[in-house]
């Protein structure tokens, strides 16, 4: 693993701004646990104060100090994404592996569900569900909602792949030492199908913090809870471009910036250096 | 006056890719003549730079292959090509498919699969030289077809219609449709049945015994070679190991390679045991020192682990690189 | 054990296929009405010859019990293989009866050690709780084709030669113990000089771990080389079976002269005879329809009776013909 990351950051130019940006937003989001200050508090410092050494993002109309609540924002929105990632690509492995592999009955069921959750609107439906549950959706039941919706096109992908393997002779090597379905498809097809997951795992956390940002702007979720989107949502509800509070949408605006070029560069760098045809070069095959 | 002269070519794959660099030295220094009106069988096991030779001989040569050393000159009748120097426009509008052209393996990267054969005829044509009255351009093809043996209503099928043998049949018909000079057949006939490939190597034979041009016949199969070849070339891991008429060297092989490949050739009505060769054939990134053969080879010299041998002229046109022969051991 | 001492028992197995769309489309049979045995007590190499359309892949995924046959039985030392429901049946089946493939660079995963698949068998067959016991068993298997666990312990495919990974391939077949090999062209894709070992590893086989090898193949001459018996498909028919060396070096049918005069021999005193022109005749769907022999359409001997009907089995010379030419 180590091995790994060195040597992609010698020999590879988008990892290594990858890794800055990332290591630049883990920082900030693990900082959040020595914060001098409770985000749900507010006049403890004075308000309105542009970006200075003292405050370097600034304070904001609510006498809060941005950069650390940009700190539990980010922590808040990176547990949000890898939440949703997690949860979606067990699922989207689960049923794409399964189905692409037993074929018949079990594709055909498994199908029909996952057909059902690519044509249903996402944004719709989570508007009505946070109406629901209004102001009583936490983080974790909102990583749940969105996981649950993130799972279909990429189980698709997987079963795809999954479809193909199925044909190819060391499956039945496989069969013919005796191993099972299920050991198959976890032990021989999975390290094909992971560059699919990581890439795809990249995507969705874009897709579900970008999601968040939707909702909250919108104030259709916990507003209480700091995030990038709900940092923009008070920055909105105090008109703060009017009155030329810039930093406080500049705050959650570059940090999100920073975020996603980060994962972006990640994907991009690491799902080529995984790929088993480099991987395959790499070992002089 | 040969055709095409190769001498001391060698050809390299360089790769980088994370810090690792490989030189595979595919072509490792080889020298060679092709006559004109000859079938010329380079023999070789899978590995050994018989593709890579292939490729700098066709003037396919592409990173990560490059050509480190060596000249390969070409004689046509009315013109010379030196096909390390010759530009891709000269080489697409004089040479490719008019006075050299290949059949691979397969064909089926050479007809395209959603077009009727006749349209892959037309674009070779029309590529390489034109046509101006599509009627006779059409008739002239059927002609050509029907000479060689082939139902001309096979024009108008699409590839996957046709049978694999009739498939490499077609192949040959449009690498012929120019009548070049130089014909390279890379393993055309080794998915194919036994009886098919038969046929499609008697084709070729007709082919080249009306035409009088050359055919180079690429195969690990040695025997076609003794079937087809008028002189066959044996390579092992980039090099060659020895080259003579095909009957000298079936029936006198000198190098110890090629000796172990014809020896261990089973043939029907005969049951007694071969031997089979230890090792394996070398990777071409990491080559042993001195003769490339010499982990595996029967009689290994001292001198053979350190010196690689020169090849050497001997009675009949018979080439061998082994110092077992210099030594005069054997 | 079998109640007739069968190891495998082939009788009258027939598999149709419909291809082509849903309305229209023909009905392919693959495999015609065909019968073989082989014995329990005596291990033998039986080579199944036929070029690409004979019908030999099926029939190898009928023995393997990867396809049920449309007609007919395929025994097992006494079972009947369309029986096998359970997975613990389809197991103790595996155990017995173990292919090897014909690409070695596909056999195994690119992304897994091949000694994986060998720790997999035994450990999968009950030959051994957990990886410690089964080291042994694998280091043994591998000893067995010439091979050893250090040489090839944490390589990946790419890293062996193509003889290397048939003779692990081979290993991980004997894991279990079969009494029967199914090698489908187990050394076409294997380098000349590389392939003799693998060929004669199927001999030693036979001869000193008295399991039978099942060889399917269109190369003869190292069917010639190894085999006790051949039988010779044509278009999903066996159309000349029997000891190996009364077929090819006495061939009767037709068919089999025909595939004995196509090889090219390493010999090019005698190339003259090989470049005798032949017709490669029509394409192969058509000769599948064709009603009566499949080969009438090529035949130099051919009869008005040779349309009409399927030729029965005859007896001739030690062999068993399906040819008109020769009394049923």
């Amino acid at each position: 693993m180590l091995r790994v990351i060195r040597d992609l950051l010698k020999y590879d130019g988008r990892f290594r701004f990858a890794f800055v940006f990332l290591l630049a937003v883990l920082i900030l989001a693990i900082s959040s646990a020595i914060s001098p200050y409770d985000p749900g508090r507010t006049f403890k410092v004075p308000a309105d104060q542009p970006p200075s050494l003292q405050y370097p993002f600034g304070t904001n109309s609510r006498g809060q100090d941005m950069l650390w609540w940009m700190a539990f924002a980010l922590r808040n929105s990176l547990f949000l994404g890898l939440m949703t990632a997690v949860v979606s690509r067990v699922i989207a492995i689960f049923v794409g592996l399964t189905a692409g592999y037993r074929g018949g009955f079990v594709d055909r069921a498994l199908m029909s569900i996952n057909d059902s959750f690519i044509v249903m609107p996402v944004l719709p439906v989570l508007i009505l569900l946070s109406f629901l549950l209004r102001g009583r959706m936490s983080l974790v039941m909102l990583a749940l909602i969105l996981g649950l919706f993130g799972w279909p096109w990429d189980a698709r992908l997987i079963r795809a792949q999954a479809l193909s393997l199925k044909e190819r002779a060391f499956t039945r090597t496989a069969v013919y030492s005796g191993t099972g379905s299920l050991k198959i498809t976890l032990n021989e097809h999975l390290p094909f199908v992971l560059p699919v997951v990581f890439a795809t795992t990249v995507a969705n956390m874009l897709w579900s913090i970008g999601m968040e940002v939707t909702l909250s702007v919108l104030g259709l979720s916990n507003v209480e809870l700091p995030t990038i989107g709900t940092a923009i949502f008070w920055a909105n509800q105090h008109q703060a471009l009017v009155a030329g509070i810039w930093w406080w949408l500049a705050a959650p605006v570059v940090v999100a910036i920073v975020l996603f070029l980060g994962l972006y560069l990640l994907f991009s760098s690491v799902n080529e250096y995984i790929d088993p045809r480099t991987r395959l070069r790499l070992m002089g095959g | 006056m040969a055709l095409l002269n190769v001498e001391n070519l060698r050809a390299y794959y360089r790769t980088e890719m994370y810090g690792i660099s490989r030189t595979v030295r595919a072509v490792d220094g080889i020298s060679l003549e092709l006559q004109r009106n000859e079938i010329y069988g380079v023999a070789g096991e899978s590995s050994c730079g018989k593709t890579t030779l292939i490729k700098v001989i066709a003037g396919a040569i592409k990173p990560p292959l490059k050509v480190e050393e060596g000249r390969v000159h070409y004689q046509f009748g009315e013109f010379d090509v030196d096909m390390l120097r010759i530009s891709p426009d000269d080489l697409r509008s004089n040479v490719r498919w008019k006075e050299i052209s290949y059949v691979m393996q397969g064909s089926m990267s050479v007809l395209n699969p959603v077009r009727r054969v006749i349209t892959t005829f037309e674009d070779v044509v029309a590529t390489h030289q034109g046509y101006t009255d599509k009627a006779a351009f059409l008739a002239q093809t059927r002609e050509h077809v029907r000479k060689l043996g082939l139902p001309p209503d096979v024009l108008n099928l699409y590839p996957h219609q046709l049978s694999g043998g009739m498939r490499q049949r077609v192949a040959i018909a449009l690498a012929t449709v120019f009548h070049p000079s130089l014909i390279i057949a890379d393993e055309p006939t080794t998915a194919l049945d036994v009886v098919v490939q038969r046929g499609v190597l008697q084709m070729l034979k007709d082919i080249q015994a009306e035409s009088g041009n050359t055919v180079l016949l690429v195969t690990h199969d040695l025997a076609v070679h003794a079937n087809v070849a008028d002189r066959v070339a044996v390579m092992y891991a980039g090099r060659l190991v020895e080259e003579a008429p095909t009957q000298l060297i079936f029936h006198a092989p000198r190098h110890p390679y090629t000796q172990h490949l014809i020896h261990s050739l089973p043939m029907i009505g005969d049951k007694s045991p071969r031997a089979s060769l230890g090792g394996r054939p070398p990777s071409l990134a990491n080559p042993p020192a001195g003769c490339r053969f010499h982990p595996r080879c029967p009689h290994v010299l001292d001198r053979c682990r350190a010196e690689a041998p020169e090849m050497l002229r001997l009675a009949g046109g018979q080439r061998v690189a082994c110092h077992l022969i210099t030594e005069g051991v054997r | 054990m079998s109640a007739n001492g069968k190891l495998l028992d082939v009788q009258h197995v027939t598999a149709a296929f419909h291809i082509g769309g849903l309305l229209g489309g023909t009905r392919l049979v693959a495999v015609n009405d065909i019968s073989f045995a082989l014995e329990s007590g005596r291990p033998e190499i039986f080579t199944l010859a036929g070029e690409s359309g004979s019908g030999k892949t099926t029939l190898s995924r009928l023995l393997l019990h990867d396809l049920d046959p449309t007609a007919g039985k395929v025994i097992f030392e006494g079972r009947d293989l369309a029986t096998i429901r359970k997975r613990r049946e389809a197991l103790d089946f595996m155990k017995k009866v173990q292919p090897v493939f014909q690409n070695p660079f596909e056999t195994f995963s690119p992304l897994r050690r091949v000694e994986e698949y060998l720790y997999d068998a035994a450990m999968n067959f009950g030959m051994a709780r957990n990886r410690r016991a089964a080291t042994p068993i694998v280091d043994e298997a591998l000893h067995l084709v010439g091979l050893s666990l250090e040489e090839v312990s944490k390589r990946y495919p790419h890293e062996l030669s193509g003889g290397q990974i048939q003779r692990v391939s081979v290993a991980r077949a004997l894991i279990p113990h079969p009494r029967l090999i199914l090698a489908d062209e187990p050394v076409s894709m294997v380098d000349a000089s590389l392939r003799m070992a693998i060929v004669n590893l199927f001999r030693k086989l036979r001869d000193e771990q008295q399991v039978s090898v099942l060889y399917i193949t269109h190369d003869l001459a190292t069917a010639y080389y190894i085999s006790d018996r051949i039988a010779i498909m044509l278009r999903g028919f066996i159309v000349e079976s029997g000891p190996v060396e009364a077929v090819l070096d006495r061939p009767l049918h037709p068919y089999t002269r025909l595939l004995k005069e196509s090889i090219p021999e390493p010999a090019p005193q005698h190339r003259d005879s090989w470049a005798t022109h032949i017709d490669l005749g029509t394409t192969e769907v058509k000769e599948y329809g064709r009603v009566g022999c499949k080969f009438a359409g090529r035949c130099p001997h051919i009869m008005e009776v040779c349309r009409k009907a399927d030729p029965l089995d005859a007896e001739a010379d030690g062999r068993i013909v399906k040819c008109y030419l020769y009394k049923a």
